[in-house]
């Protein structure tokens, strides 16, 4: 009886709603047969309901707050020219279109979806095929983009665009969104108080995430996979990288995620695996690498010059061909109780660390960091004799990096 | 010289040392393969195998036949059979009853384990390597007499190959690190068959990527048809070459 209750009492109150906001119906049996026509004669707040079908109207603009509904996701195609849907009002809604073919251009960036200088955009469920950009968002913010699909089969990076592209945004919401072929994954420049998570970003041109000067963001629980390289932070600061999956961003010169002059960034929980370089960083400050998992890598860490004041710890190190990789000069990074497969020491006193240090970077791969030609020389002989020596001759052991209470347990 | 050659392998068979070689690298194939089916890891303790010990096997071995064989070789120049027939039954017969040892016990766990194209690099060159050592033995044995100093040298060929050689090359690397120097790296590796071995093999694998710029300019030359006739006939070469001068050098010898 409560819940019969109840039931009427929502739809009472619902109920204004319903008077307010009237429906428009965009189909072939309707009476408006463009969309074009039926955002012209709605007013503000209504919804537009697109039937299925296919639609070819050039770019369509938006201009009142409005919530744009497609039943079984018609279909809007750009013909290679256009803009799709151009955003130039608050509190709109896209949910359940079916975008494709966008115009590319050297000079203007066309998208499937463009958003100009509004705040509560909301776009979901949204199947993007074949645009040059997918979803751009200038100066917006409160925002949120969920539950959408996006893919494009450009195979050059210059005649292709990023998948979510944000400029100059705040507050943004992104979450499972999946995201294949384009240039970027997903793009931020400029983009404060945002969080990313759980999308899937795969098979795209250049990087699956990438950051330029964006900080105070979180990405969390997201997978990255076959990449031209997986993420990349850049001048950035206040980052925070938890729960990620960077998998097989494998490549001559890729890498799982890449920091580069970054400052007080947090890495945990991460996952990388099989990718060429897991972790790469350059001019990192008081950057925190923890809980993570580096599995069968080919590099686990790459440290190059200017890092300092990082914390590495209790990471696991897996069948990685080279752990910890380092150009020589690094400051003050402290490495400590981490896992590392290749440790051999014992631990006598049974607190769980070893009693002996680990040196994670071994002579030959110092050796290959100064000289890259000698990577022809990878799984030989002579390097394996050079980090047996090492074991004979300890003076030989570079000593910049070190874990002094490495853990002989996994994490 | 078939008759000959089919008395050599007879007698390598009988001292039962080849099917221990060939049942050794079949237990370790098998259980390397066993360990981590299918992986990267297995197929590079695979290609150390082939780098390491069938060489090292190869040298030994054609040494110590050569030598034990020399009251053979005395009795059959009584009879009317040429110098270069006796010394090349020798080497056929040798490195034939290696490499098909070799064959057997790389090949059938790697059928049953482990198809590809790695496998496929793997054997041919573990064959082809075993052939280039064994030639390089016989030029080491044939020069002196003395048995203790033939194994000697041949050891130390085989040391050469495997390490000083390379340790020369990171050598120039390092003083020419400056330098675009590839191409002349690839001349100095392809003249050492366990290098051009080793390079042929990783640039089908996956760890390929990690060579960096060096690796590509090398990829892009071996995975070409010129680049691959071009490893294969030096291999050829080596293992042609060395045995050539030991023909003559046997031809002339007192023995």
């Amino acid at each position: 009886m409560n819940l019969v209750k109840g039931k009427l009492l929502i739809s009472l109150l619902l109920l204004p709603c319903f008077f307010y906001a009237e429906t428009i119906h965009v189909g072939a049996t309707y009476k408006f047969k463009t969309i074009k026509s039926a955002i012209a004669q709605s007013k503000i707040n209504d919804t537009v309901l697109i039937h299925k079908g296919y639609y070819k109207e050039g770019t369509i603009l938006i201009e009142k707050p409005l919530t744009i509904i497609g039943q079984n996701y018609p279909t809007l195609d750009g013909l290679h020219k256009i803009e799709i849907l151009s955003v130039k009002s608050d509190n709109v809604t896209i949910t359940g279109l079916k975008l494709i073919n966008s115009g590319k251009s050297d000079i203007y960036d066309l998208a499937a979806i463009r958003v100009y200088k509004n705040k509560n955009i909301k776009i979901s469920g949204n199947i993007l095929e074949n645009n040059f950009f997918g979803i751009f968002l200038s100066k917006s913010d409160h925002c949120t983009i969920t539950n959408n699909q996006l893919s494009s089969t450009e195979q050059k990076q210059n005649d292709s665009g990023n998948g979510i592209h944000l400029l100059y945004c705040n507050n943004i919401f992104i979450e499972n969104n999946h995201i294949t072929g384009h240039r970027d994954g997903i793009y931020f420049e400029f983009v404060t108080e945002s969080l990313i998570q759980k999308n899937i970003s795969e098979g795209n041109i250049r990087y699956g995430l990438h950051f330029m000067f964006s900080s105070n963001d979180v990405y969390q629980e997201n997978t990255f996979r076959n990449n031209g390289a997986g993420v990349a932070v850049m001048f950035s600061y206040k980052v925070k990288m938890i729960k990620n999956h960077y998998e097989h961003n494998w490549g001559s010169s890729s890498y799982g995620l890449l920091l580069k002059e970054i400052r007080d960034g947090e890495i945990t929980g991460n996952t990388f695996e099989k990718n060429t370089i897991g972790l790469s960083m350059e001019g990192t400050t008081r950057i925190t690498i923890s809980n993570n998992n580096f599995l069968h890598n080919g590099w686990g860490i790459k440290i190059c010059g200017g890092c300092d004041q990082g914390i590495v710890t209790k990471n696991n190190l897996i069948g990685n061909t080279f752990d910890v990789s380092s150009s020589g000069s690094t400051l003050s990074n402290n490495f400590t109780g981490n896992y590392w497969d290749k440790y051999l020491g014992y631990d006598l006193n049974k607190d769980g660390l070893g009693d002996t240090p680990f040196f994670p970077v071994t002579l030959s791969s110092l050796i290959m960091e100064q000289v890259p030609t000698s990577l022809l020389y990878l799984h030989s002989f002579v390097l394996d004799l050079i980090d047996q020596s090492e074991k004979l001759l300890p003076q030989l052991i570079p000593q910049n990096i070190v874990d002094k209470k490495p853990t002989l347990k996994k994490f | 010289m078939s008759r000959i050659i089919k008395y050599v392998m007879f007698d390598i068979l009988r001292n039962r040392f080849v099917i221990g070689y060939c049942l050794f690298i079949m237990l370790i194939t098998f259980g390397l393969l066993g360990l981590e089916e299918g992986s990267s890891k297995s197929t590079l303790s695979l290609l150390n195998i082939v780098l390491l010990v069938v060489p090292l096997i190869s040298v030994v071995f054609a040494t110590i036949h050569f030598y034990n064989s020399y009251e053979f070789m005395e009795l059959l120049l009584s009879q009317p059979v040429r110098r270069s027939t006796i010394i090349y039954s020798e080497y056929f017969g040798v490195s034939g009853s290696l490499s098909f040892a070799f064959a057997v016990g790389m090949g059938v766990p790697l059928i049953f384990l482990n198809q590809g194209l790695v496998s496929v690099y793997l054997l041919l060159s573990g064959i082809v390597l075993t052939f280039v050592f064994v030639s390089i033995a016989l030029l080491g044995a044939v020069n002196s007499k003395d048995k203790a100093r033939g194994i000697g040298t041949s050891l130390l060929l085989w040391f050469f190959f495997t390490a000083i050689y390379d340790g020369l090359v990171l050598l120039i690397m390092f003083s020419f690190s400056d330098y675009p120097i590839e191409k002349y790296l690839l001349a100095f590796i392809s003249l050492n068959p366990i290098d051009l071995a080793r390079v042929a093999i990783l640039l089908q694998m996956d760890t390929a990527v990690l060579m960096g710029y060096t690796g590509a300019v090398f990829s892009e030359f071996f995975n070409s048809w010129e680049g691959l006739i071009f490893a294969s006939g030096l291999l050829l070469l080596w293992a042609i070459l060395p045995m050539l001068l030991t023909v003559r050098i046997f031809k002339r010898k007192d023995l």
